[in-house]
């Protein structure tokens, strides 16, 4: 499937709105909604203010277009406005932190898989390795949001902390690239990659959590079936 | 590598090190080596291997999961405006 953004040329939606090409304006509208949505929502206390701040930008954008200047992108001069106005808006309630103090807020080391899933730093004989493997999952051929882990899902990232919830929002369900994440929420690369990696990891851990609890680990036992799997298919040829 | 046994990550890396650096991996952002390290612990490792499929499946699985949708009334709203300011 084509990517719609980079076949885009801004060039002539820009001129198709200041021509009151109604239709242009419908298109961009239902192209960068759903993103400026979970962007908008980083910054404001709920929903309906998010609404408010999309619904703003966009007016702001008709307005405006006469002025744009194609200095940046059209897409990350709406982001541009987007930011502003929903920083704004959520000041209104109460005070609204720039994303990046969110992403750094958010960042508690956590590891992204519970630690009693490997065996111990001092084990002897396999120090870390996973005393309960991941399982493979069950998953239908048209894929996790198929069945009923599309509900698992959702519920996965509605419980995310504010700055995972939008990174995975934006790269994953928007499809976007890092670069544009890091452009339109002002964050470093690396910041990025560790709230995406968080996000990700939190969502594998649901579905495996629906897919069947892990149950109480017999770490002798594992390391027997380690011990004897090492001797059972020690390579024997090269 | 033939004469180590199989789960021995003596010079390797640690299944519980290398869950930390999946996403940095499927990102292409793993410095060379690094990215062969990861590459031959997951030779060995059927544990790791089906955790790097699963965080890829996920990567790639969520395009049009869409929660917060913005209403159709303001979307409508909007062009309704946008006729109104543009064309008068």
């Amino acid at each position: 499937m084509p990517r719609p953004t980079a076949l885009y040329d801004d060039e002539v939606i820009v001129a198709a709105l200041r021509r009151g090409d109604a239709d242009a304006f419908a298109t961009l509208v239902d192209r960068h909604s759903p993103a400026m949505m979970h962007v908008a929502m980083a910054y404001v206390p709920g929903r309906a203010v998010a609404e408010e701040a999309v619904q703003e930008t966009w007016i702001a954008v008709m307005r405006g277009i006469d002025g744009f200047e194609g200095r940046s992108s059209l897409k990350t001069w709406i982001f541009r406005i987007l930011t502003n106005v929903a920083m704004r808006g959520g000041a209104r309630e109460r005070r609204s932190m720039p994303f990046s103090a969110l992403a750094e807020a958010e960042d508690t080391g956590e590891p992204s898989v519970e630690p009693d899933r490997f065996l111990r730093a001092d084990h002897a004989l396999f120090p870390g390795h996973w005393a309960i493997m991941p399982a493979r999952w069950p998953t239908p051929e048209e894929g996790l949001l198929a069945g009923e882990t599309r509900e698992v899902i959702a519920a996965a990232i509605a419980e995310l902390p504010k700055a995972q919830r939008t990174v995975i929002a934006l790269r994953d369900v928007e499809g976007w690239s890092s670069e544009e994440v890091c452009e339109a929420l002002a964050i470093s690369a690396g910041n990025q990659r560790i709230l995406l990696h968080r996000a990700r990891s939190w969502i594998r851990n649901a579905i495996e959590t629906y897919y069947g609890a892990v149950e109480e680990i017999d770490y002798d036992a594992v390391t027997a079936e380690l011990m004897g799997d090492t001797v059972k298919r020690e390579p024997d040829s090269e | 590598m033939a004469d180590q046994p199989v789960h021995t990550h003596a010079d390797d890396l640690a299944c519980i090190e290398l869950v930390e650096l999946v996403t940095d991996y499927l990102e292409g952002v793993l410095p060379a080596a690094e990215a062969g390290r990861l590459e031959r612990h997951l030779q060995t490792c059927p544990g790791c291997s089906e955790y790097l499929l699963q965080l890829r499946t996920i990567a790639g699985s969520l395009r049009g999961l869409t929660e917060d949708c913005f209403p159709a009334e303001m979307r409508d709203g909007l062009i309704a405006d946008f006729r109104s300011l543009r064309n008068r």
